[in-house]
């Protein structure tokens, strides 16, 4: 019997790559689904979330009385503040990313290629960019990973090697698609979960990118 | 000595003239200078130099009246249309610097810090470092960056005394503690009615007052809402 093709949301996208935090991380999340991340931290550990704009220390996204309009993430969402949150200013902020205090950081990204480059930054035509943090945050971050759709449009965004100018190069410890999660190698990608109701055959169709499936393949869970 | 405290944001900024230099502050349009940046589009100043987290703002790129942007956003969030500073920088009309956002900052701070340039590993291995000094230390690559300074920063602050010493609140501080040190003429904004000396306590003190020149509490009829304005 054939199961249905799942395919995850935004929301479970940014619930898998929260699994990898581990307790006591500092971590940053990026404009777009990686924010989303602060909603789903595993219970029994606590994340410091940092943002580029000098909070140091928030939680879920605020609802209702929580909203505080002073409270913001990198995506100008309010969050809510932790009992141990402490807020600087901009140049601080940035000095927690370059001095290499992040253990993780999760970004989005429009390309990923199989040595660990992405490009998130400028997109085809486009003339000016937008950059934000991600630079400073890829290059000095312990660990970066990707959400990101597995296509755009039908195109395949795991390449081999990206074609748009790249954020970082060769950072790119886990990637975590729409429809599975995948570890660049170098010259390939690994996949090690994949999606329930998919099959390889399928996913290596919609990957550019040389696709390594181990015997440890598990269905994606979160 | 020289009153700081101004009644209306025209006056604050009555001498700013056409080629000025401008930090403007804020990050999401939380701790934005929203007063003063309208004072700017009403003051009918051009050839205007703005260094932003995000270019643009009141209009004054669409109407042409800035020669150079510096931000870490130069581009529309919707990848199918062209920002108003694309649209420029296509006909040639604009000089749109961008730069990586704490690369910004941090060029922000050495600018009122004194410090000239400085080494970062942030965008080393992409275009943006084509044609910068690359420079080794201890086995990593970084690459010089230049400081930046102005002629006005716009602040926006929660409490302020009349001295011109400033606290923010929360994610309000961003950009803003920096650029107050980094330009010749400081402008600040205020959201509670500014106090007198002595009023505010000195270890909670964000800003001294040494760094602001000029300080408008934010009237009745002004805006005064905290964040991004409704779209």
């Amino acid at each position: 019997m054939q199961t249905e093709k799942v395919k995850l949301t935004r929301d479970l996208m940014a619930a898998r790559a929260a699994q990898e935090f581990q307790d006591g991380w500092i971590v940053n999340l990026g404009i777009g689904i990686p924010t989303l991340c602060s909603d789903f931290v595993p219970p029994g550990r606590r994340v410091i979330f940092h943002s580029e704009n000098g909070v140091v220390g928030y939680g879920h996204n605020a609802t209702g009385e929580e909203v505080d309009p002073y409270v913001v993430n990198a995506s100008v969402q309010p969050v809510v503040l932790m009992p141990f949150a402490s807020i600087v200013h901009h140049a601080d902020s940035f000095g927690i990313v370059r001095s290499g205090r992040l253990d993780a950081a999760v970004l989005g990204a429009y390309q990923v290629s199989a040595n660990g480059d992405f490009a998130n930054w400028k997109l085809p035509g486009a003339i000016g960019g937008g950059i934000g943090g991600a630079m400073d945050i890829a290059a000095s971050a312990k660990r970066v990973f990707l959400c990101m759709e597995h296509t755009l449009d039908g195109e395949p965004r795991l390449l081999r090697k990206c074609t748009l100018p790249i954020t970082a190069p060769g950072v790119v410890k886990l990637v975590v698609t729409d429809i599975g999660v995948f570890e660049p190698t170098g010259e390939a990608f690994r996949m090690i979960e994949i999606a329930p109701g998919w099959t390889v055959e399928e996913i290596r169709a919609i990957t550019e990118a040389p696709l390594i499936v181990g015997d440890d393949l598990k269905v994606l869970t979160v | 000595m020289q009153q700081k405290v101004f009644d209306t944001f025209e006056e604050a900024l009555s001498d700013l003239s056409d080629g000025a230099s401008i930090l403007i502050a804020g990050f999401g349009g939380v701790g934005s200078p929203a007063n003063l940046m309208r004072a700017l589009q009403l003051s009918g100043a051009k050839d205007l130099t703005l260094i932003a987290n995000g270019a643009g703002g009141a209009g004054l790129v669409e109407e042409g009246r800035v020669r150079k942007v510096i931000a870490s956003f130069t581009a529309s969030t919707r990848p199918s249309r062209r920002s108003p500073v694309e649209e420029l920088q296509q006909q040639g009309r604009i000089i749109a610097e961008l730069t990586p956002q704490g690369t910004l900052a941090e060029r922000i701070r050495a600018g009122g810090a004194g410090i000239p340039a400085f080494f970062t590993p942030t965008a080393v291995g992409t275009e943006l470092a084509e044609g910068k000094e690359h420079r080794v230390f201890n086995g990593r690559t970084y690459i010089l960056e230049e400081a930046i300074t102005a002629d006005y920063a716009f602040i926006r602050c929660w409490r302020a005394d009349t001295f011109g010493n400033l606290i923010f609140r929360r994610a309000q501080r961003n950009f803003n503690p920096i650029m107050a040190t980094a330009a010749r003429c400081t402008v600040v904004e205020v959201e509670e009615p500014i106090v007198a000396e002595g009023e505010l306590d000195p270890d909670q003190i964000h800003t001294p007052g040494i760094f602001v020149q000029r300080l408008v509490y934010i009237p009745a009829d002004g805006i005064r809402t905290v964040g991004r304005p409704p779209a």
